[in-house]
Parts: structure tokens; C-alpha cells; sequence
């Protein structure tokens, strides 16, 4: 109901000065109370209400421009003699000291001060006062709380160029975790504009600045790791298939980069290193189909070639394109590579013969496979990260995966195990989504959600404490986020639990595949005998004419009865209102 | 004893230069003794303008303790004086992981002592 009041002016008088005056209030409208409305609403007795008489506070966040700081040295100087006084002048000095000391009033002071101080440390000697009393207490207290799962960003590294590639891959730093090594390259094929830098970083994780390396590659890297034996070496495999190797004492440039006949044709999209006596071996998979080891030593050509050629004839034309590649140094002679096709492919490396090198593949992926790990903990079940879900497979069922999420809003791009809890595992999202699954707390949904950036999130590594993580985006940026305490903890029983859910998973899966082994067993024989039936042919085609006529009688039948039951329903209304 | 020589001070100017030679020895006692307590590392007087004048270590030590500490024991008077005017700092304690420091100070002195706590 609107309220409006209308007040006119003559044309005549448009443009004159206003002339107020005052006047006494006129009751425009008068809305009465509508007592029928009391009928929607009952006494409530006893009503509850806080009360708090404090003074009423408010918390704000603000986030300040970035400060810049430098870390530099001071050099202290002897201060505070005085003016007439050479503080090198040794005799100087201790004369000026020797008349402080007779002063009067110095004496006093010190005997008062001095008292105190002999208190307090005969006071240390006595007890100690900082004793640890609740040290053994400390883990009970912990599994007590149930803090509520939380992560919060620590850092944050910006790419410095212009032009933002995008964060494509990181690797941490083996020892002390104090470094990330980040792997810049524009993934969309021809979008980057021409004078895009190539260049990758290294990031101290205490300076989010300046980058404290660069690699200088030839091409931009896709991938970059580093050696788990020797800090100071990293292999980078690059968007023109070439892989290079780079020592961090030696410089930005490459020691040494693969030829360009013998590296891949298409970019390298995973690179890892193997566990060998050298700690100088590595393999290398691409989306043109090849997996190729080397040793970083020779980089002229391949120790060795793999065609992922699913009929096993090495014929690189119907090769898999390879997106992802996974290794467990528990296990060296097996590997396995996602595929650009949404297979995973289990591979031996020790096999005689080529063919045998294949040894069998998993699908159920609609897209490629962007992460591929086994669990660090039971490594017969890896995860897979692909399309719009992830899935956990045991290596047994070859069919389908055990366990899998729900089909998300964004793709999926990226995930990967926590190294200390079985269950606990991280995937990132398209629309920037970082997701925490705690696969013995909930199934369905991830146990914490967070929304790190605007823009696609790329790539996902967790260091080796599960407490931080750092995941690159579209633009670049790379996010240091450190994760609660409950999630990165063995909680008491979780291995048992774990293997326990996998098991159980594993039994399920077997169970339907035998089942629909038995289904499609049952219609074979069945369309076998069908097929002997075929000598009658008329009959077959009448039994499906008349099959179709059975259909159409049935259905118009329910529908005439349908219409009869409306036309009931509304004679029944219309007696109702005619008896009104 | 003590007591006596106290109140001695406000005694005539004849027995003026006797108290002050014993009290000075007497300060030096107080100094030996806590120098002498069981963990303690060093001890430095530093007066108001941050020159030390007693310390039992070496040079650059000193003045490095004597000016950071100066420093602290301003910040903290001014912060209990801030919260309470009628109110001025007496000690100063500082736990670190190696050792205790601990600063008993005055308006116009400061007395620090470096503890290793008891085990």
C-alpha cells in the first residue's frame, strides 16, 4: 500500500523563491491496527535475551600496500660519554668510571638493586620455574581438542613479469623445505603474446619479493623437480620437448639441455627422477606418446624409449599422448602414465620385450589425467585427478576405481596425497578452489573448502610435514598456505581404518565385476539362443509387431483411465459447491 | 653491622670519607658475591646514559648488552608508567633458551646479570 502525499503548484508561480513557514501537523494517513493478524502469532513464555553490559567492540582486518624490507647490519659504537671524553682513551675512561663508583648516591643505588638481584637468583638456583610440568600431557590434550580443519595462506609469490604465465609446476626443496622451485609456461598453445619471458624461479619462502634464482631456459618449462639426492640440481622438461638440467651453483643458464632430434616432439609434461646408484637418472613422458629415461650425465640422446602404444606394436601414430607420470621408489621397476585419453597405464620397466613393457590399462576417466599418485602409505591404491572428479583405484580392479568424488562444477587440475595421513588428500579446482578430502571423516564432500584466487588453480604440492602447501595459479601467483594441525597429525587407528575402507571398497568392486561378468555371460548365451530362433522368422516379427501393439493398448488404456478419474473429480467438486 | 653504617651516612663530613671507603668496599662485595652465585655468566652496571661501569666481561659484550638492554628497560618503564603513572619498574626478567637474562634497575642505574638457570 503506498503512502503518497500530492502537494500542487500553480505554472505561473514555477521558479519562485521558496517561501517556508511553519505549520501544525496534519494527519496524513492513519493505518489501524488489523487485530485478526494477532490470531498468526502465540505468547512466548519464557522469552530468553542477553544481555552484556561491556563496551561494545569490533574487530577489523586490514591489509596494507606491500612493505618492502631489507635485511642489512649495523655496526654499534661505543655511546653515551661524555662530550669532553675521548671514548678511546683508555685512561680517560677508567677515571670517568672510578668517579662514578665513589658517588654517593651510585653506592646506594646498588646496594638496594644489588639486594634484589641476589634474591631473584638464588631464586633460579632454588627452583626452576619454567619447568615443562604438562610435557607428557601434551599429547593427550591434543587428540582431546577437536579444532575445526582450517588453512590459512602464509605467503603469497607473485610473478614478476608483465606478462602472468601461467604456475604450471613446483617442486619443494629436499632438504629444510625453505625453497620452492616454480615452473612458469603459458599452456594455451599459440595464446602467449611474443615477448613472453621464459623464465622460472626459485622462491625463498621467507622472501615473497624478489625470487631468489631464475632459471633461464630456452624454452619455457612445463615441469620442474628437484633432485631428491642432491638439493642443488633441478631438471626442468620444456615446452618443446627438450629436458634440461640446471645446478644452482652454477648459474641461471642450463648445464646441459637433451638434443632437439632425440627429446620429445610435443611438451614435456611430467618429469622424474629415479632412484638409481647415480642419483643422475631420470624419465620423462609427453603428450607425442613416448616415455624417455635418461641420464642427466649424457643428455645426447635417451638411455632408453617407451611407445605408449595400447596394441603393443610401438607404432608412435596410435600412441596415448602422456600427461602425467607417476613413480614410487618402494616399487622401481613398476611405473604408470596418465593419459591424455583418460586411461592409466600401468608399465614395467624390467619387461623383456617392448610389448610386454604395457602391462595393463584403467579407464573410466573422461578426460586427461592431470595427476596421477600412489599413496605413500599403501601404495596398491594410487589416486587419479582428472576431468571433473577424482578417483582412488585399487591396482586389482582394472574396470573401475573404488571410490570416487562427485562430478564438480570446475575441472579438476591438479591433486595429490598428504605424505603423513593415509586419508587426507588435496585436489584444485578450475575455479580456484583448493580442497581438503578426509576420506575417513566424510565421502561425499571435501572435509574443507577453500577459495584461494579468482583464477584456475594449476598445480598442487604439499611439502613433506604435510603442514604447507603451495599451489600455482593461471596468473602465476603461487600460494604458501600452512594447514591445521588435525589435518596434517597420524590420527590413533588411521592406518587400520584406511586399509580397512580400501579393502572393504576393493571387495565391492569385485563383487559387481562379477556380477556383470556373469550378466554379460548370461545375455551372450541368450542372444546365441535367439539367434537359433531366427529360422522362425515370421513369428519373430510378429511377436515384436504384436509386442508394440501390447505397448500402445496398455498405454492408451492407463490414459483413458487417468481421464476417467479427472472427469470423477470434477463432478464431486461441482456437487461440493452446488450443496453450498 | 649494615644498619649501622647506614644510618652512619647522615653523620658529620669527619666521618664522611671512613663510610664511604667501606661502603665502596661493601659494593664490591655485594658485586663479588652475586658474581660468585652458582650459574651466573657476567654482571654489568650501566648508568643512565648507557655507559657501563662495572662489568665482568669483555668489551664488546658489555656494550652490547649495556646498550640493547638500555634500550628495553626504557621501553618497559615507559609502558608500566603508561598503564599506571604512580607505577615504575623494579625488574626485568629474560628467559631466553640459553641462559636468563635479568635487569634490576633504578632511575638513574641498572644492574644487569646473565644467569644460566639451575638444570
Amino acid at each position: 500500500m503506498e503512502i503518497v502525499y500530492v502537494y500542487t503548484k500553480k505554472r505561473s508561480e514555477f521558479g519562485r523563491q521558496c517561501n517556508f513557514s511553519d505549520r501544525p501537523a496534519e494527519l496524513h494517513v492513519d493505518i489501524l491496527p488489523d487485530t485478526s493478524l494477532a490470531a498468526n502469532f502465540t505468547v512466548r513464555d519464557p522469552c530468553n535475551v542477553t544481555v552484556q553490559c561491556a563496551e561494545e567492540m569490533s574487530e577489523h582486518e586490514v591489509n596494507t600496500e606491500r612493505f618492502e624490507s631489507e635485511s642489512r647490519g649495523v655496526n654499534h659504537v661505543e655511546g653515551g660519554w661524555p662530550k669532553d671524553l675521548n671514548p678511546e682513551d683508555m685512561e680517560a675512561t677508567i677515571r670517568y668510571r672510578k668517579k662514578v663508583e665513589k658517588d654517593e648516591h651510585y653506592q646506594n643505588t646498588i646496594m638496594q638493586i644489588a639486594g634484589l638481584m641476589e634474591h631473584c637468583c638464588k631464586q633460579n638456583n632454588a627452583t626452576d620455574i619454567y619447568q615443562e610440568f604438562f610435557e607428557d600431557e601434551d599429547e593427550e590434550v591434543m587428540e582431546e581438542s577437536e579444532e575445526q580443519p582450517s588453512a590459512k595462506t602464509i605467503n603469497v609469490f607473485r610473478d614478476p613479469n608483465e606478462v602472468k604465465r601461467t604456475a604450471t609446476s613446483l617442486s619443494w626443496h629436499p632438504d629444510g623445505n625453505h625453497k620452492l622451485a616454480v615452473a612458469y609456461s603459458s599452456v594455451e598453445f599459440q595464446r602467449a603474446p611474443n615477448d613472453t619471458s621464459f623464465d622460472s624461479y626459485i622462491w625463498d619462502i621467507e622472501n615473497p619479493n624478489k625470487p631468489e634464482m631464475t632459471l633461464k631456459p630456452v624454452s619455457p618449462l612445463v615441469c620442474l623437480e628437484y633432485n631428491p639426492k642432491d638439493s642443488h640440481i633441478l631438471v626442468g622438461g620444456s615446452y618443446n620437448g627438450q629436458i634440461a638440467y640446471w645446478d644452482t651453483r652454477k648459474g641461471s643458464q642450463p648445464v646441459e639441455m637433451s638434443t632437439i632430434e632425440h627429446s620429445h616432439r610435443d611438451p614435456v609434461y611430467k618429469v622424474i627422477w629415479l632412484q638409481s646408484k647415480t642419483g643422475t637418472d631420470i624419465f620423462s613422458a609427453s603428450t607425442d606418446g613416448q616415455v624417455l629415461w635418461w641420464d642427466i650425465r649424457k643428455m645426447s640422446e635417451p638411455t632408453e624409449r617407451l611407445v605408449l602404444d595400447p596394441s603393443k606394436k610401438g607404432n608412435l601414430d596410435s600412441a596415448l599422448g602422456a600427461v602425467s607420470l607417476e613413480f614410487e621408489t618402494t616399487m622401481p621397476t613398476k611405473f604408470m602414465v596418465g593419459t591424455e585419453q583418460g586411461l592409466v597405464v600401468s608399465c614395467n620397466r624390467k619387461a623383456k620385450t617392448p610389448a610386454e613393457k604395457i602391462v595393463c590399462t584403467y579407464s573410466g576417466h573422461h578426460g586427461p589425467i592431470y595427476a596421477l599418485q600412489r599413496n605413500p602409505l599403501f601404495p596398491k591404491n594410487f589416486l587419479t585427478v582428472a576431468d571433473w572428479t577424482a578417483r582412488i583405484w585399487s591396482e586389482d580392479i582394472k574396470e573401475s576405481s573404488i571410490m570416487w568424488t562427485k562430478y564438480h562444477m570446475a575441472h579438476l587440475l591438479d591433486g595429490c596425497w598428504s605424505p603423513v595421513r593415509p586419508s587426507v588428500f588435496f585436489t584444485v579446482k578450475m575455479d580456484g578452489t583448493l580442497d581438503v578430502w578426509d576420506i575417513l571423516f566424510k565421502q561425499n564432500d571435501p572435509t574443507l573448502s577453500l577459495k584461494v584466487c579468482d583464477e584456475a588453480l594449476y598445480s598442487i604440492r604439499v611439502q613433506d610435514n604435510g603442514r604447507f602447501l603451495g599451489c600455482g595459479s593461471q596468473l602465476g601467483t603461487t600460494t604458501l598456505m600452512e594447514i591445521s594441525a588435525g589435518l596434517c597429525t597420524l590420527q590413533k587407528n588411521e592406518k587400520a581404518l584406511v586399509s580397512e575402507m580400501f579393502e572393504r571398497e576393493t571387495k565391492r568392486e569385485k563383487i559387481l565385476e562379477a556380477r556383470h561378468r556373469e550378466m554379460r555371460l548370461k545375455e551372450r548365451s541368450r542372444s546365441e539362443q535367439s539367434r537359433e530362433d531366427e529360422g522362425k522368422e515370421a513369428d519373430g516379427e510378429e511377436s515384436a509387431a504384436e509386442l508394440v501393439a501390447r505397448a500402445e493398448r496398455e498405454f492408451f488404456d492407463i490414459m483413458e483411465a487417468e481421464k476417467k478419474k479427472e472427469e470423477k473429480e470434477r463432478d464431486t467438486v461441482k456437487d461440493v459447491l452446488l450443496l453450498e | 653491622f649494615n644498619g649501622g653504617w647506614q644510618t652512619s651516612l647522615r653523620s658529620p663530613v669527619l666521618g664522611d670519607m671512613v663510610t664511604l671507603f667501606t661502603f665502596c668496599a661493601e659494593v664490591e662485595d655485594t658485586l663479588k658475591r652475586i658474581q660468585g652465585i652458582n650459574g651466573v655468566i657476567g654482571t654489568i652496571v650501566v648508568n643512565a646514559e648507557g655507559i657501563p661501569i662495572k662489568t665482568t666481561l669483555d668489551n664488546s659484550t658489555t656494550v652490547q648488552y649495556a646498550g640493547l638492554l638500555h634500550q628495553l628497560t626504557m621501553k618497559a618503564r615507559s609502558t608500566v608508567r603508561d598503564i599506571d603513572p604512580q607505577n615504575d619498574l623494579t625488574f626485568l626478567r629474560i628467559r631466553s633458551k640459553k641462559h636468563e637474562i635479568m635487569v634490576s634497575t633504578d632511575k638513574e642505574y641498572l644492574l644487569i646479570v646473565i644467569q644460566n638457570p639451575a638444570e
